[in-house]
């Protein structure tokens, strides 16, 4: 099923920019890169391998159906440069914190900054840092399923170090984790920050991934790829806030591998950049796994926010919830394409996706596919979409109490997006977002 | 109670209206004054319910003549929200359910609409809570109500007492009740009604518009209004409704067909 409400028509390449080699495009890219890090000096063959793979490839067009209502013409038009990595102070992040996570990784334009870091004192059990932290190297780095597809080979081509969070079997580790990229320039400048999230079997912990840019921030592109690996029994909350400056790129894949009986609870916010396209890949690779995702984009002006998501099940009695809610204004146009995958093995798989829209002009846009492929017979399976503006007779019913057409629109719209923000589990940082919210729906 | 005297709350003269192009009022003259409560009654489809969210300024309606006086100001070129803040008070008859908005957080936003309307500092949560668990017992309704999404999962009973509740922190000067007793079953109805005359004053008033006499057992009107194709077509005290109830719609509209002959 696929719901298209939009008053404009379908997304077409932009009609004046000139011709652009989407293949020699891409291959230049690469020829970006900066030097491969001491640190990661072990990525050598899986760089050369992605490398190899990348410049087989082309920049997608909407003529693919993965990218059908994505333009990425805005890229083609932006002549890219590698980051010239700018020093940046303290103080220039103090907004970005949050009391209740103090350990705190960040990366500036991709590189890693320990003095802005705060790791405080940590057990060995519990690893953050980049790849220095692991002299013996990642296995995991760069083999989730679907490390091939076209951005995320780019990212592995390009990468020149990596975010570590790596918790050790059994540890408990009470307090969150907060993972911080930030990009500086002003200038149209490319980074490929990488991260990989291990927990190990039975450990639990919450990370809070956040991309953020410093006022004035230009047209960077930040082209991410976050691993993390579950293993048995392993329990992660993982929060993902996008709100990059408003003229930024962001395409992001968070691929996530589940051992049995682990838990991943995803909430997944996606404000910021001009455009923003969101890869979220879950594999459950042993049985009775859980998966919960909560996602909410909001988007203004001329913004497109797309999130591509995925639900593989391969092993039986596993469960997957998955809400999706957009709040599209102005022109803004938001994607969404769930795909759940249950297989023959995957026998009672209980799932159920919800995408839900809420359109707050006549001109904004929203694309939304539910996208479920099932071959196992016995499972439960629900998915459901809908599209709808704030309506009349409740904003008259509170304005018939007294409250003002714009404070009434301002609340149903924090009601439209409660379920996701109280599944932050900081309150930090879901107050900070309810306030970010209230800015945006109330700019005056 | 009707008293000589007492300041004109309400004054509609001659109002015509219609929604989607097609006439629903048409010529409807009414008073209200401080300390009485009307009733209107009235067949199915004879614009009971469009007069009232008329009244509270509902934007699918159009008005196409006439004049609303609410307390000496025109209430037509109020917004909905500043007719609320000028004592202007609907009781929904289908209250829409809003679900993540607290009651609390609700009824908070829109007690404190008002307070800063009037000039005084509004509320914080603690104080408000304090204000509004004085007001439960009143309507029966139990604390856990505050905590729910407005009306969301509330049975009938459960939603017009909220209607009530809001009422009373609202403390208009005219209370529209549209339908308050649709739905409710008799002890519901005692209690709703009771709610409202604990907060029936001299200083305001209250217009009940209700299909059945059922209501005006508890909720004792001063004069009773007939209403039929937009007009209100007789009036008379408390005994009228129970002749209504008796013979229904039909004769008045005979008898007045007779007169005007």
């Amino acid at each position: 099923m696929s719901i298209q409400v939009s008053m404009v028509p379908d997304a077409t390449e932009t009609v004046n920019a000139p011709r652009v080699d989407r293949a020699a495009y891409l291959s230049r890219l690469v020829q970006l890169r900066g030097e491969l890090d001491a640190a990661g000096s072990g990525l050598k063959d899986l760089r050369d391998r992605a490398t190899a793979l990348v410049q087989e490839r082309a920049m997608p067009s909407t003529r693919a159906e993965e990218w059908r209502f994505t333009d990425l013409s805005p890229l083609l038009q932006e002549s890219f440069q590698p980051v010239v990595p700018q020093p940046i102070t303290a103080e220039a992040i103090i907004p970005f914190g949050l009391t209740d996570a103090p350990h705190r990784l960040v990366f500036v334009d991709g590189v890693y900054a320990p003095s802005l870091s705060t790791l405080g004192d940590l057990p060995p059990e519990v690893q953050l840092g980049n790849l220095s932290r692991v002299p013996g190297g990642i296995p995991h780095i760069g083999q989730h399923q679907g490390a091939e597809e076209t951005f995320t080979a780019l990212n592995t081509a390009c990468m020149t170090d990596a975010a570590v969070i790596w918790v050790a079997q059994g540890q408990e580790w009470r307090t969150p984790i907060h993972l911080l990229v930030v990009t500086t320039t002003g200038a149209a400048t490319l980074s490929h920050p990488r991260c990989v999230v291990i927990a190990e079997a039975g450990s639990q912990f919450t990370l809070i991934e956040e991309f953020v840019s410093l006022e004035g921030g230009g047209a960077a592109w930040v082209n991410r790829v976050t691993e993390i690996k579950l293993g048995a029994g392993a329990t992660v909350n993982h929060t993902r806030v996008q709100r990059q400056g408003a003229h930024t790129f962001h395409i992001g894949k968070t691929a996530v591998s589940q051992a049995r009986d682990s838990r991943y609870v995803a909430t997944v916010l996606n404000w910021g950049a001009h455009l923003a396209r969101h890869h979220l890949e879950i594999y459950q690779t042993g049985a009775q796994t859980a998966t919960i995702l909560n996602g909410l984009t909001l988007l203004q002006g001329e913004q497109l926010g797309d999130t591509h998501s995925l639900i593989a099940f391969t092993q039986p009695y596993g469960m997957a919830n998955q809400v999706q809610k957009c709040i599209v204004g102005d022109r803004a146009h938001a994607v969404f394409n769930g795909k759940i995958w249950v297989p023959q093995a995957a026998q009672l798989t209980n799932a159920s996706q919800l995408s839900r829209n809420l359109l707050l002009s006549p001109r904004a846009r929203v694309d939304t596919k539910p996208q479920l492929e099932i071959t196992a017979d016995n499972v439960k399976c629900s998915h459901g979409a809908t599209v709808s503006q704030l309506e009349e007779d409740e904003v008259f019913y509170l304005q018939s109490r007294g409250i003002s057409a714009e404070m009434a629109r301002q609340l149903l719209t924090f009601a439209f997006a409660a379920e996701v923000v109280d599944a932050i589990p900081l309150p930090t940082l879901r107050d900070r977002i309810r306030s970010e919210l209230s800015l945006r729906l109330n700019p005056a | 109670m009707i008293r000589d005297n007492s300041d004109v709350i309400l004054a509609i003269q001659d109002l015509t209206a219609e929604v989607d192009g097609s006439p629903i009022l048409k010529g409807l003259t009414l008073e209200i004054k401080a300390g009485e409560v009307h009733a209107i009654m009235g067949p199915n489809g004879s614009g009971k319910s469009t007069l009232s969210k008329i009244l509270a300024g509902h934007p699918a309606y159009t008005v196409t003549g006439g004049s609303v006086t609410f307390r000496g100001e025109n209430l037509l070129e109020l917004e909905p929200e500043a007719r609320a803040k000028a004592g202007l008070f609907l009781a929904f008859q289908y209250p829409l359910e809003i679900p993540g908005v607290s009651n609390l957080d609700f009824l908070r936003v829109a007690y404190n609409a008002k307070r800063k309307h009037e000039g005084l500092e509004e509320l914080d949560a603690f104080d408000f809570d304090e204000l509004v668990q004085s007001k439960l017992g009143l309507l029966q309704m139990d604390a856990s109500f505050l905590s729910r999404s407005v009306n969301e999962g509330f049975s009938g009973g459960e939603k017009k007492r909220n209607e009530i509740l809001q009422m009373a922190l609202l403390e208009p000067k005219l209370a529209i009740l549209d339908e308050i007793d649709s739905g409710l079953d008799i002890d519901a109805l005692k209690i709703v009604a009771n709610g409202v005359n604990e907060l029936t004053t001299p200083d305001n008033a209250v217009l009940a518009i209700t299909h059945y006499q059922r209501l005006l057992n508890y909720i004792t009107p001063d004069y009773v209004h007939v209403m039929e194709d937009g007009r209100i077509l007789t009036t008379g005290g408390k005994e009228l409704a129970l002749e209504l109830e008796a013979r229904g719609y039909s004769w008045v509209r005979e008898e007045e067909e007779a007169i005007a002959r």
